[in-house]
């Protein structure tokens, strides 16, 4: 019989190599899927690596996508971080895209001045969005999982309404979008790729985020609440009020990733901006152990997948439930690999 | 005449500490066997043991001769054993059928409700009980659902009951029910084994006693062979009463002054009732009591982790009861908790990050909002240097520490704060005798330097030890205040089951 014990001390090694290991295995469960499905998994995932990584437009491609996932991650790690669930990024996202659209399209600003204030009206937004969780967990412990989750539903059909009603561009042959944003409000790109400069604003995030959360005293007050509610309240943390702006934060982050999306890769509002990205960022944030440095990495690690997924479905002729697929084998084999780091497997013999 | 249940030199180690340590303990057939013992005599290990929750290091124990092994509660279970927990066992949002249910080990996949309800009606009749089979726990009486627990047992149709101070939570009049139950239980030929502080009530049911100490079994006793003062006696050990070598102090300042208290109460545990009391500068108070009656309540109000709802307290004669003042003030109160795991330490934090838990914000371990770990380090390893912590390799996350080194750490955090008062609760409860004597130099010392510290414990020899003035706590009021120097071991017991009033 096969019991599991809960291990005294998790071995660093382990716990280091485990996501890794996790990586691996959703690689393989993977290739023996595609081998059901006819397809060769060495040339598909040669395939993968050589479109996302394997070109210079390939590269740009990958840190396009890696950038929400950044920005995303980020959010969701600082709420993980205080063992909140913030599952709703992707709605925050959302959020932030039609905050930053509306000055885009409604309040006459330009330039660096307009950018700006977009920038500070998608945080808002999405910091907002993400609140109204925060406030009910902090007042009425209302499960901010179910919340956060509904919420994603409610900020997509916001932006639907949107593009199909009011803000619909009435030049535009009747197509759910919205008008361009005018040239000065859309971020500028490098290389003539489709890489904007709100990768750049993601990785100042990255690096104030790690200096947030390792080096003040707020990411301590987060970490001891994280770790031990009670405790913190017996140091005299005030939870409630850290509940309520660490999901503002998480939100805010997200909601800077939706003005990414709109002021740097679509330049207009429109449906379907996110690609799941909220979601993803879920496995971001708990493969990379929710540290800043590692939502970086992991970011682009699953961005290479994600383009390297599109590029299969053309290569290949694979479905795009199978990048979806993927995704969801590694996140499995994480939370598995996780459970494996606190336990161990005893063989014992069963009888007296 | 041969026992029913026979545990035969049980030793069970935890690190750090030996709960058991060759007890042995005879249960007849039809009979009520009262355990006594002082916190961490090992009763509860003992109990968890015949529970099958715990597996004995050695030792056998044998139901009517053969030798039997628990590998888990089901085991137990099918030797006809039962327990009724202090804190239960129930399903709060289930009715009262839907709980005894789980008890039913037998049940089909297809509930004939019925025949199960008509089982259970037999057995409320049988000891005439009265308890509404589709009432949701949570609406019924602390007493009543007590009364579940005992059906839930019965159904089984156990043997041997464990009953562990199933007093502490009833009335009077629920106790004497209870006790014409457990007589009834009894001439039915099975058997009880009853866990009480309560001399009364030892006295009142018992047919046997085994007294422990320290793990080991220390006599048993039949019917005749012992009074209130014989039980007392052995409970507590005859040596005579440590007492520290004390400088003799005058006490002429009063530090916090507590007048007329009220505040309520934690689940299942007493509230404070009209609750006075006053601190002296430099004195320690030792509150002495059974668990539940009110201390851990006072802790939190002293310290601020629950408002009163009535009363005044005063510190140094100003007002701090609900003032803004109160907060500052409670700043310079140090609190070591009850549940040192659960409330003390941020587990998974490194012993650096546990020690500035409480004052994280202050001077030296912040700079603006940046954290100074240069400060946080050199107070971390003059601490752990300080007080002799075992903190292993840095960075080690405090939970795989010992309890006498995580204890150490929450009392160093405390104590490095300066404060005027320290609230500790059962500061050296679960320690080995070596850190627990740390822990009262530590007191002791500070004391010397004009600190007033409360020590709230269940174990007299520390009490007696370590305090200038001890207060006796029961039912959320103070029966008593004694000296060490002029009383007794069964002055203080008979106060804290209440029974002598001032």
């Amino acid at each position: 019989m096969i019991r599991f014990e809960k291990r005294k001390d998790a071995s660093k090694l382990f716990t280091a190599v485990a996501p890794f290991m996790s990586v691996l295995f959703a690689l393989l469960t993977a290739a023996l899927i595609m081998l059901f499905a006819g397809i060769n998994p060495i040339a598909a995932y040669a395939g993968m690596i050589k479109e996302s990584l394997g070109s210079f437009y390939g590269v740009s491609e990958t840190l396009v996508k890696s950038t929400p996932l950044i920005l995303t991650g980020l959010g969701v790690s600082i709420a993980f971080r205080m063992k909140i669930w913030n599952i709703g990024a992707d709605g925050q996202l959302y959020m932030g895209a039609m905050g930053a659209s509306y000055v885009a399209l409604y309040s006459g600003l330009t330039g660096i001045t307009g950018i700006a204030v977009m920038l500070f009206a998608a945080a808002v937004a999405g910091g907002l969005w993400a609140g109204v969780s925060g406030f009910l967990k902090a007042k009425a412990n209302v499960n901010e999982i179910i919340v956060t989750l509904l919420m994603n539903y409610i900020a997509i059909a916001w932006v639907s309404y949107l593009v199909y009603g009011p803000w619909k561009d009435p030049s535009g042959f009747n197509f759910p979008l919205t008008p361009r944003f005018s040239p000065d409000l859309v971020l500028s790109t490098f290389f003539n790729t489709r890489l904007h400069t709100g990768f750049i604003i993601a990785l100042a995030l990255v690096a104030i985020v790690y200096i947030f959360m390792e080096k003040t005293v707020w990411g301590y007050e987060i970490k001891v609440i994280g770790n031990n509610p009670k405790a913190a309240k017996y140091a005299g943390i005030s939870i409630d009020r850290k509940i309520i702006g660490v999901m503002f934060l998480s939100g805010a982050l997200a909601g800077i990733a939706g003005f990414g999306e709109v002021a740097g890769v679509q330049g207009r509002l429109q449906e379907g901006i996110s690609h799941g990205y909220g979601y993803t960022a879920i496995i971001v944030a708990w493969l990379a152990g929710r540290s800043a440095i590692g939502v970086l990495v992991v970011s682009v690690i699953m961005a290479v997948i994600l383009v390297g997924g599109d590029s299969l479905q053309i290569l290949m002729q694979l479905p795009v439930a199978f990048v979806n697929l993927f995704q969801g084998l590694i996140l499995f084999f994480i939370l598995a690999s996780d459970f494996f780091i606190q336990n161990r497997p005893v063989i014992k013999r069963s009888g007296k | 005449m041969e026992a029913l249940l026979k545990v035969e030199s049980v030793v069970k180690t935890f690190p750090g500490v030996k709960a058991l340590d060759g007890v042995n303990l005879n249960i007849y057939q039809g009979e009520i066997h009262t355990l006594l013992g002082e916190n961490g005599a090992g009763k509860s290990t003992l109990m968890n043991v015949l529970n099958g929750l715990y597996s004995p290091d050695s030792g056998t124990l044998r139901i009517n001769g053969q030798p039997y092994i628990f590998r888990s509660p089901k085991d137990s279970i099918k030797a006809g054993i039962g327990m009724v927990h202090q804190h239960f066992m129930l399903v709060y949002n289930n009715t009262v059928f839907e709980n005894i249910l789980l008890a039913v080990s037998d049940l089909p996949f297809w509930l004939d409700k019925k025949k199960l309800r008509t089982r259970i009606k037999e057995i409320l009749d049988r000891f005439s009980l009265h308890i509404e089979l589709d009432e949701p726990i949570r609406k019924l009486s602390i007493g009543q659902q007590q009364w579940v627990e005992l059906v839930k047992l019965l159904i089984r149709d156990c043997k041997v009951l464990i009953l562990d101070e199933p007093t502490a939570v009833l009335t009077p009049q629920e106790s004497d029910r209870l006790f014409g139950f457990l007589k009834q239980f009894k001439e039915e030929g099975r058997s009880v084994i009853f866990i009480s502080h309560k001399m009364r009530e030892v006295m009142e049911l018992s047919d046997r006693v085994t007294v422990l100490k320290k793990g080991t079994t220390v006599k048993e006793l039949i019917r005749g062979e012992f009074d209130e003062t014989v039980l007392a006696g052995l409970m507590i050990g005859t040596d005579e009463i440590p007492v520290w070598e004390k400088d003799r102090k005058e006490f002429k300042e009063t530090v916090l002054s507590i007048e007329h208290l009220f505040a309520d109460k934690e689940k299942n545990m007493s509230d404070l009732i009209d609750f006075s009391l006053e601190l002296r500068k430099g004195e320690i108070l030792g509150i002495a009591g059974v668990a539940g009656n009110g201390q851990k309540t006072l802790a939190e109000v002293l310290t601020g982790l629950k408002p009163p709802v009535s009363g005044k307290i005063y510190a140094a004669g100003k007002d701090i009861t609900n003032s803004d003042s109160r907060k500052a003030y409670i700043a310079g109160i140090a609190h070591v908790p009850e549940d040192r795991k659960s409330m003390g330490i941020a587990p998974e934090m490194s012993v650096d990050e546990n020690l500035i838990l409480k004052s994280y914000k202050e001077k030296p371990f912040r700079k603006f909002i940046f954290q100074n770990f240069k400060a946080i380090k050199e107070n971390a390893e003059k601490q752990i240097a300080d007080f002799a912590i075992k903190a292993g390799p840095k960075g080690t996350p405090i939970r795989l520490l010992s309890g006498g080194n995580i204890q150490k750490v929450i009392i160093a955090r405390e104590l490095s704060m300066r404060p005027s008062v320290l609230v500790a609760l059962y500061p050296t409860r679960g320690l080995d005798m070596g850190s627990a004597e740390y822990v009262h130099k530590v007191i002791m010392d500070a004391r010397k330097d004009d600190m007033s510290t409360i020590v709230i414990s269940e174990d007299l020899d520390e009490l007696l030890k370590l305090s200038d003035r001890i207060a006796v706590m029961f039912r959320g009021r103070i029966t008593g205040i004694v000296e060490p120097e002029h009383t007794s071991r069964e002055e203080i017991g008979l106060l804290m089951s209440g029974e002598a009033a001032q």
